[in-house]
This record gives C-alpha cells, structure tokens and sequence, in this order.
C-alpha cells in the first residue's frame, strides 16, 4: 500500500520536475546576454576562443536542442560544469546544500521543540494572562520577516562580539579538532537559525493554539471525559493527536518557504549555502548552475512534501485507509 | 488565529488602520512629505549622521521651550567621516513653506542621515514607499484577479477546464518560489526605466501568487455552485459567463478583500528580498528593499545603524496589515 502510493507520487514529481526545469530553461535563455557576454568585453580573449567556447557548450544550438542536451546530461547524472566558478555543478551544489539543508532542519527543528508545548499551552488554558502575552509576542514575531531579524542581530552581533558575524566556518576550520569543527560550525549556527526560526516558531504556535482550541471542542472530547478518563491522558493523547496532524503536512510545505527565506539569510550573513549559490550563478548567467540548483532546490522541495506525507500516514489512520 | 465565537476589539485595527493611512499618505505625496529629491546627492555630506533637532534653548542657566531649530553639520574628518555639530547659529525649521511639509532655509535638515552619496536618508524612504506600498498593493490584487477568474472557471466547469488549471496551480505551487523568483528577474533588463521595473516585477510576483488563490476560490464555487440561487440563475436561462459574473464572484468578495490584506505583506517581503539582493529595484531609485541593501556590509551597518530604518518601515507595514486583515476575517 505504502510502497504503491510512494512509487505514484515519485512517477508524478517527473513531469512537474520536466515542468519546472523547462519553464526555468526558457527564462534563462529569454534574459539578455549570456555567461560569454562578459568575456567578449575582455580584449585578452579572441573571438575564435569565443566561438570554440560556445560551441563547446552548445550556445549558438537552438533552444529545445539545448534543453534536450541538458537534460540528456541529468539523466547520466551530470549537470554540466559551471563556467564561472570552473567546477562540476554537482560538486558545487554538494558541497553546498549541505550547509542548507543543516539550517533549514534546525529550524524546523528549532521551531517545533519551542512551538509544540508554547501552542498547545496557550490552548489549553486560552484567555489567560500568559495566552495573552505570548498572543502578543507571537504576532509580532510573524510579521517580522527574518532577513530584518538578521539584521539586527547581526547589529547586536558585531557590536558585542559574543558570535561570530556570518559565514559557515572560521578561517582556520581545517586546522580544527574534530570537537572543535563541531562546536565552530555550531556557533556559526546561532544567527541564522534564531533569524529563521523566529517567525517560523510564531506561526506554528499560533496555528497549534489554535487547533487546541477546535479540537477541545470536539465531540470525542467530551466523550472521552464522559467516560472518566483523566485530564492529563486526555490532553496529552487525544487533543494532542488530532490537533498535531495538520502541521506535520504544513512542515513539510515550510520547507519551500524556508528554502527562499535561507537564501536571504544566508546572503546578509553570508553563509555557503544553496542561495549564495544560485545568487552568484543568476548574476553571472551561469545556465548549468542555476538549472542545477533550481533541479535540487525543486527535488528537494518535492522530496520534503512526500516525506510529509508519508508521516500524515502514519499519524492519521483516517488517510490511510482512504489510500 | 482568531478567537472564535469571542468578538474582537476593533481599537488594534482601527490604530493599524491609521499607521497604514499615514504611510500610504506620505508615499503619494511624497515630493511634499519628502525634503528633498531622493535623487539629489551632495557628495559634500556623505555619511552624515541624522540631524538633531532641537526644542529647547538654555538661557540664564533656565531651559525655555522653543520652535524647533538645528545647527549645522560640519565633516570635521574626511577619511573617518565625522561630523560636528556647530553651536553658532540656529536655524528654525519652516513648515508648509516653499511646497515641503519641513525645511530648513540656510542648513540642511536629514532627519535619518546621509546615504554615502550623500542623499537624504529619510527623504528615499518617504519615495521608497512609493515602491514598495504600491508593489504589494498592485501584485496581490493582479494575483487575485487571476486567481478568481482561473479558480471560477475551474470550479465551474470542471472536468477537462479544471484538470488543466489545478496540474497548472500544482506545478507553480511545487516549484521553490524564491529561486524561481532569483531566476525570472534576470530578465529584467538593466537599462529600463523605473515604471517598467516596477510593472516587470509585479507581473513576475503575480505570476508566481495566483496559484494558492485560485484554488481556494475553486473549492468555494465548487460549494457555491449548488446553492439555491446558482441553480435559481441557471433555471432562468442565465449564461455561464452571467452567472459567474452576477451570482459567484460578489460572493467571493469578502473572502477576496480579506485574502488580499493578507496576502500583501508576502509581496512587499518579496520586492524587498529581491531589490536588496539586487535584482529588483536598481538604484538611482529607490525601495524599501534596495535601501537594505547596504546594511549588509557589516562596517556600514555598525557606523550607521539608523539605516534599518526601511526594514522597521517594512515590519510596521506588516504588522498592520496583519492586525488588519485579522480583524476582517474574525
């Protein structure tokens, strides 16, 4: 059953990955000028090497044939080499979605460990003084976008000098113990993730508030109470079930969400991921770059939903039999 | 989340409301607002700091209130770029003179500062509203309308109509928006001119906006369509296009003006993240975005820090229009 619904989601993400990737080709190709512009403008570089360069990567071919050739190479598993950076892209784009990939599910993580008690807390005892204050606080923390908190940490930051300012590593990370590599890349965390997870924390905590709130009202509820089962086990087991289901879906959607708001974070604090990258490939026209960050930003969105769902499965027995 | 079945206070909106007027307000009469041209440098004053404005004078070791007035600013240090304020002269600030809201005939008067090129701070952010109120605003409602027509017909007809706009939604909706978005503004060319920046961007945000819209304007006809009243509509004989237009849509219309309040401040983030990231706005004009873009060198940030003045304007923005949209649908 769960291997069927698996296999039909993975044969669909084929012709939204084709969609988006050829969608993607046609942009690139209708923006003015080309990775070769600039160095047409070097008066060092011939116009023969010109013309054997974009023969070589297929330039002057038309537009579907290009397409064609480029994804011939994905299917043989590789995604050209970037002209700026003289690299595989798919080295590039390991190295880097790495240190994506680690921000973005610490924030998830971040979010959700303070998230889940802080909202189903509000919920429960909703109309209190504290609901109020953390009401408060978590609609302020959604209309701040986090490029804006990176900010003003970074502010804070660099001015009493308790964290480092950016980056992923120090400078000297290789020279590092093992330890040492763990805890230097982990205070380098700090900053972007408080920065992201901030207004993520607040919209889950008001969502699962909220969800408290619908749930307590149901029938099974007050069922379950008839019944003589004890507060605490109703709360913790029953509430708690139904009202989470929701988010474990939404986490995974989050995730594009948070893809776009990590490149911006990344960029203000200047961290090696994915969005430095596709910033750099978009400003020097790199094609085989921004298709290959744009194919593993896409896959791995696609991924993020799936894996959401699979979890749905085995949260809400309600879907599976419906399966 | 509002609190169901509990009537909200109207006072927060009402407040937020205000803020947004006032915004709104200044950004359409901002030559007014606005002491000077956000285009005009004065390469004599770069970096300088905000202009303190004063109330007060000392006389006879007694502190007397008075109009407002500034001194001058003198660079005392061209490499550190350092100021002084020199106590010679006051220099009273003139309202409603000369068509400006505030002037200051003789000295000048930067309330937030000088860029490095010696612009007037305070005087990009009253014109960088233009921009980014309006480019929120405009996006969301091109994105709705979109959104309601596509999602309408969707739910309305259904089969084959409807196969092919929700696989369309689904594809939008699957791609990682922000770096579709990096890779459609290059092809905004460098050369063109403000408006049509302005009008590129819009369309690449609506673009990517209407998806979500549509769909839920498709599950709430697909409801509505079997109400008394459609099918009263259709019995008289009344064309598709009739009843979508009389009978559908003016139903959508609280959910839309709500939908849109909401949805606004995703597109004023997106302007920004993109002209600060330099591929939206380009200078010499202005946006809340672009005037962020500087605040990402740290040295910048630390000597000047009054220069996140365009992000509070943005958080503020977007709080009142949550607070708004909040208090609309509960």
């Amino acid at each position: 059953m769960l291997l069927r619904f698996v296999g039909k989601r993975l044969l669909l993400m084929i012709p939204v990955m084709l969609g988006i990737t050829f969608i993607s080709f046609v942009i690139i190709s209708l923006a003015p000028g080309n990775i070769l512009t600039s160095l047409r403008m070097n008066p060092y570089i011939s116009e023969a090497t010109i013309r054997m360069m974009e023969q070589a990567y297929g330039l002057n071919r038309p537009l579907l044939e290009r397409y064609w050739l480029w994804l011939w190479q994905v299917l043989h598993l590789n995604l050209g080499v970037s002209v700026y950076y003289h690299a595989s892209v798919l080295g590039l784009i390991l190295s880097r979605a790495a240190n994506t990939l680690i921000l973005s599910v610490s924030v998830i993580l971040v979010s959700w460990l303070i998230a889940l008690p802080v909202g189903i807390a509000t919920g429960m005892k909703a109309g209190s003084r504290a609901d109020a204050v953390v009401g408060g606080l978590s609609y302020t923390g959604i209309s701040i976008p986090g490029f804006f908190i990176a900010f003003i940490m970074l502010l804070i930051v660099a001015q009493t000098g308790i964290l480092p300012t950016g980056g992923t590593t120090s400078p000297l990370y290789n020279l590092l113990s093992p330890a040492d590599k763990l805890y230097d890349r982990l205070i380098h965390l700090i900053l972007p993730v408080t920065a992201l997870a901030i207004p993520q924390t607040a919209s889950y905590a008001r969502l699962i508030r909220a969800n408290v709130i619908e749930t307590k009202k149901g029938e099974f509820v007050a069922t379950l109470r008839a019944r003589g089962l004890a507060g605490r086990r109703v709360v913790y087991v029953h509430i708690l079930k139904n009202a989470i289901n929701p988010f474990i879906t939404l986490a995974g959607y989050d995730f594009a969400s948070l893809l776009g708001g990590a490149a911006l974070v990344e960029t203000i604090l200047n961290l090696q991921g994915l969005g430095t990258l596709l910033l750099k490939a978009v400003m020097s026209m790199d094609v085989f770059l921004i298709m290959g960050d744009i194919l593993i930003g896409s896959g791995m969105l696609l991924i993020g939903n799936l894996v959401a769902d699979i979890a749905l499965l085995y949260v809400d027995p309600r879907i599976r039999s419906g399966l | 989340m509002s609190m169901r079945g509990q009537r909200k206070s109207g006072v927060p909106a009402a407040a937020a409301g205000v803020v947004l007027f006032i915004f709104y307000a200044c950004a359409i009469f901002a030559g007014f607002v606005a002491p000077y041209s956000y285009k005009l440098q004065d390469r004599t004053i770069p970096d300088e700091p905000p202009t303190a404005v004063h109330i007060t004078v000392r006389e006879d070791g007694r502190t007397r209130l008075v109009r407002p007035y500034v001194y001058r600013y003198v660079l005392t240090d061209v490499h550190s770029q350092t100021y002084r304020e020199i106590r010679d002269k006051r220099y009273p600030v003139r309202f409603f003179s000369g068509g400006k809201l505030f002037s200051v005939p003789g000295a000048g008067i930067h309330l937030l500062g000088t860029d490095p090129l010696g612009r007037d701070y305070f005087s990009m952010l009253v014109y960088g509203g233009r921009i980014s109120l309006f480019i929120g605003l405009i996006g969301a409602g091109i994105s709705f309308a979109i959104g309601i027509v596509l999602g309408t017909l969707s739910g309305y007809f259904g089969g084959i109509v409807d196969t092919l706009i929700m696989r369309l939604t689904e594809v939008i909706m699957s791609l990682p928006t922000f770096y579709f978005l990096l890779t459609l503004a290059v092809i905004i060319p460098a050369g063109v001119s403000s408006s049509v920046t302005f009008m590129l961007i819009v369309a690449i945000l609506s673009l990517i906006g209407w998806a979500g819209f549509a769909r839920v304007i498709r599950g709430m006809v697909l409801s509505l369509r079997e109400r008394d009243f459609v099918i009263a509509s259709k019995a008289y004989g009344d064309s598709a296009y009739g009843i979508m237009r009389k009978q559908l849509i003016p139903n959508l219309m609280y959910y839309t003006i709500v939908s849109i309040t909401l949805a606004v401040p995703g597109y004023i983030i997106s302007e920004s993240a993109l002209s600060m990231l330099g591929l939206g706005i380009r200078a010499p004009d202005v946006s809340w975005g672009n005037m962020l873009s500087e605040a990402t060198n740290i040295q910048a940030l630390m000597s000047r820090p009054w220069m996140l003045a365009s992000g509070v304007c943005i958080v503020v923005t977007i709080l009142c229009l949550n607070v708004i949209g909040d208090y609309l649908r509960s």
